[in-house]
């Protein structure tokens, strides 16, 4: 059995932290949040010059041809330091979204430069406060032109290229619009997290292109998205433990170190068994992801349910662990919070993914 | 990254499979199992069972060949495990001696006690216990009080045990003692082993919740050891225990008993307020945190083997297996029983009845959390010993153990 990034996969991963680490990539996400700029331009483009962006895209379309293993272990990496790029919106979402339901022309036209990050891809899907359904999606597409109204767009006010759910009358698809299209309105949004960029897109009767997908291939995208968020939530878990386990050895209260209490103690020895399953879990789903296995709808629930409870569960009790301290605008803490928020919310509420898991079984009848 | 054997890992598998499949009966489902009908007719059954494994060259397959053993790779032991779960063998009774009491010989013993001792341990002709735990010393199981005194070299023991699995039919048990009383708790213990038929010896059953009685306490008035049979230095039981307490960390695994699929198909059948239970959405919620709990310790445990794999010591997430899933057993057993409304109250003795197998999951989990480490022992273990973190400030540390409070007051 060999149930283990290999040692080229770790090295990589090793080389990301460090690069991260080097960049201050968590003093950037604190610059963004608290500055004007919707993301850290510095930042993106050293990160496409590491060559991240082109991870997963074939070489033919000017990618590295790497795989999902190392798409993986850089996602954990980029969650751990909350880097506050397009990242996820360009590479998780926009790009597999070409990848897999793009046909040659549009993959040429776009995969080389989200590759090179001379496009900025964004998923633009949400339209009210509920979970979008095939029911549900209001914008609508007809005669190559799509109106209607997106909101809470992760990196949409800086994407140029968006991938859009719409109704084409005989059910939901996927298209692509370019943002320099006709009759596109941006709005930034502000949000819990503003270390990440949100906008609201109007389109009327804008230009867009079908890309050749119905509502199971909308549902199979924010599947393969989900274990890639799955890593970025389990980096930042790891990242959350870590900060309360130093702060708590640091701080002297009645005569002792804090990390002595038991109380204390026992609420890190649960934020670990929170990050061991959803490592366990992120595993699973980066096998089944890597595999094309049939079983990625549910690895990928499975492991998206356990990394948002993980990041949750560390994300608060590493708040609750610094004490007043915690709460300050001083400490990174929130960072983390805002940022665990802002995954979770991404690509859907946990109490759906809960849903679609239990629902995978139900086709599966995997028992 | 792939679940595939080696090819060494492949051809041993292949070799025990094959002899399972000529010496024992495949199980026809996977919750089939080895059931006895009294503690007795198992044991006997367990015997004859090792007795095979042993002539097969298949007992305690770490062991070095000369004691009995097939000195096995981690790995190996680990594949043995997956086959031997397809079969329906007689299980239970050993794994104390063979776990504990074996690599405490096998460490503190002299050559001649282990070609004595060890060959019956792996041949399943004789049965150990484990006599650690008092009345006042559960969790603090260094605050034992059961006094050795030493007259010439016999040292004479006094005290009680408790909660000691099996006692009532060992043959012989692995024994910690306080041999000096003013000295602080940790340094004057010293160990034994003690043939569990010497004169002074008497072992009393203990019903648990369940109604069964799978543990005793054990009186020792007057009894005597030879100082041949110490193990380790007089003083220096502690670090003797500690070898042992760490087998048995490792020992316990899965709490057996209902899981997600049980829970899964149940709610698929079971009717909830006019439409199946499956449809509810408290339902479905629930059942997706514990497919993501069983989930995790899977997949943690594949990661472990991957590390024996490779030759490596697996890493701490082994720790978390007793804690998530004594937990979950009791969640699950809770719901097996909450989905039969009513009725969920009433006893069903029915052999393989699934009321009966969420009935005990109700009353085995309460025990599971408990057992070999609490759930918060096993938290502090995880908090210090995988994260670094500092002890807990001890009342008693450096007094000597004579002037500690302790027990119940």
């Amino acid at each position: 059995m060999n149930f283990e990034f290999s040692a080229d996969q770790m090295q990589l991963k090793d080389i990301a932290r460090k690069f991260l680490e080097k960049e201050e990539s968590v003093k950037r996400a604190r610059n963004v949040l608290e500055g004007e700029a919707s993301y850290d331009e510095d930042l993106w483009s050293q990160i496409i010059e590491m060559g991240f962006t082109a991870t997963a895209i074939p070489e033919e379309y000017g990618g590295l041809g790497l795989g999902y293993l190392e798409l993986c272990v850089i996602a954990e990496e980029l969650g751990r330091s909350l880097a506050p790029t397009p990242f996820s919106s360009s590479v998780y979402l926009a790009s597999e979204a070409i990848i897999n339901f793009g046909d040659e022309s549009l993959k040429q036209s776009f995969l080389p430069g989200l590759a090179s990050g001379e496009k900025i891809g964004a998923f633009a899907h949400s339209e009210t406060n509920t979970s979008p359904t095939e029911a549900n999606i209001n914008c609508s597409f007809s005669s190559g032109t799509l109106s209607g109204t997106k909101i809470a767009v992760a990196d949409g006010d800086v994407a140029n290229t968006f991938i859009v759910t719409a109704n084409n009358g005989s059910g939901v698809s996927l298209y692509l619009v370019d943002s320099t299209a006709d009759g596109i309105q941006i709005e930034p949004q502000s949000t819990l997290d503003p270390s990440r960029s949100h906008a609201s897109i109007t389109f009327s009767n804008t230009p867009a292109t079908e890309l050749k997908s119905d509502w199971s291939d909308v549902l199979s995208l924010l599947d393969r998205a989900a274990v890639l968020f799955s890593f970025e939530q389990l980096g930042g878990a790891e990242a959350c433990m870590d900060m309360a386990k130093e702060y708590a050895m640091g701080r002297y209260a009645f005569g002792r170190s804090i990390a002595s209490f038991q109380a204390i103690k026992h609420k890190l020895a649960d934020m670990f068994i929170a990050v061991e399953l959803a490592r366990s879990n992120c595993y699973y789903g980066a096998w089944a992801l890597s595999t094309d296995a049939p079983e990625l709808p549910t690895a990928a629930a499975t492991c998206r349910v356990s990394a948002s409870q993980a990041f949750h569960e560390c994300s608060k009790e590493n708040i609750q662990t610094h004490g007043g301290m915690g709460f300050t605008w001083e400490f990174d803490c929130h960072l983390y919070y805002r940022r665990c928020r802002q995954l979770a919310a991404n690509i859907g509420s946990q109490s759906i993914w809960k849903d679609k898991l239990i629902g995978s079984l139900e086709r599966a009848n995997q028992i | 990254m792939d679940f595939n054997d080696t090819p060494e890992e492949a051809k041993f598998r292949k070799e025990a499979y094959e002899w399972l499949a000529s010496n024992a009966e495949l199980k026809e489902g996977p919750k089939d199992s080895w059931r006895a009908s009294s503690e007795e007719e198992g044991l006997k059954q367990v015997k004859v069972w090792q007795k095979k494994l042993h002539e097969g060259g298949w007992a305690c397959l770490h062991w070095p060949k000369t004691y009995g053993g097939r000195e096995s790779t981690p790995i190996e032991r680990v594949i043995w495990g997956q086959e031997v779960s397809k079969f329906k063998v007689p299980g239970g009774y050993l794994e104390i001696g063979q776990g504990m009491a074996g690599p405490v010989m096998m460490m503190y013993a002299t050559e001649e006690q282990k070609e004595r001792y060890l060959p019956p341990l792996a041949t399943g002709e004789e049965i150990w216990c484990q006599l650690f735990s008092e009345p006042a010393a559960g969790s603090d199981v260094a605050g034992i009080k059961t006094k050795a005194e030493l007259d010439g070299d016999t040292w004479t023991i006094n005290g009680q045990k408790v909660w000691t699995s099996g006692a009532h039919f060992s043959d012989y048990g692995i024994l910690v003692t306080r041999s000096d009383p003013s000295a602080p708790k940790h340094k004057g213990l010293t160990f034994f082993f003690v043939d569990m038929k010497s004169p002074g010896i008497e072992v009393k059953p203990i019903k648990q919740i369940s109604g069964g009685a799978n543990f005793n306490e054990v009186y020792f008035t007057d009894v005597k050891i030879p100082d041949s049979q110490r193990l380790g230095a007089v003083g220096e039981g502690w670090k003797v225990s500690l070898t042992t307490l760490m087998n048995e960390r490792l020992a316990v695994g899965d709490a057996s008993g209902p899981d997600f699929e049980e829970a899964f198909s149940l709610a698929r059948g079971q009717d909830l307020n006019g439409k199946l239970a499956i449809e509810n959405d408290s339902v479905r919620e629930k059942l997706a945190d514990w497919y993501c709990q069983q989930s995790g310790l899977k997949y943690a445990k594949y990661r472990n083997i991957s590390a024996l794999s490779r030759g490596e010591t697996p890493g701490p997430q082994s720790s978390i297996t007793k804690i998530v899933s004594g937990n979950k057993l009791q969640e699950i057993a809770n719901f097996g029983l909450d989905m039969l409304d009513s009725a969920g109250i009433l006893r069903s003795d029915e052999e393989g009845a699934e009321q009966s197998m969420y009935q005990y999951g109700f009353y085995g989990a309460a025990g599971i959390r408990i057992a070999g480490g609490t759930d918060e022992i096993l938290k502090n273990i995880i908090s210090e010993q995988v994260l670094g973190m500092p002890q807990d400030m001890r009342a008693d540390k450096g007094l000597p153990f004579n002037e500690i409070p302790t027990g119940n007051k």
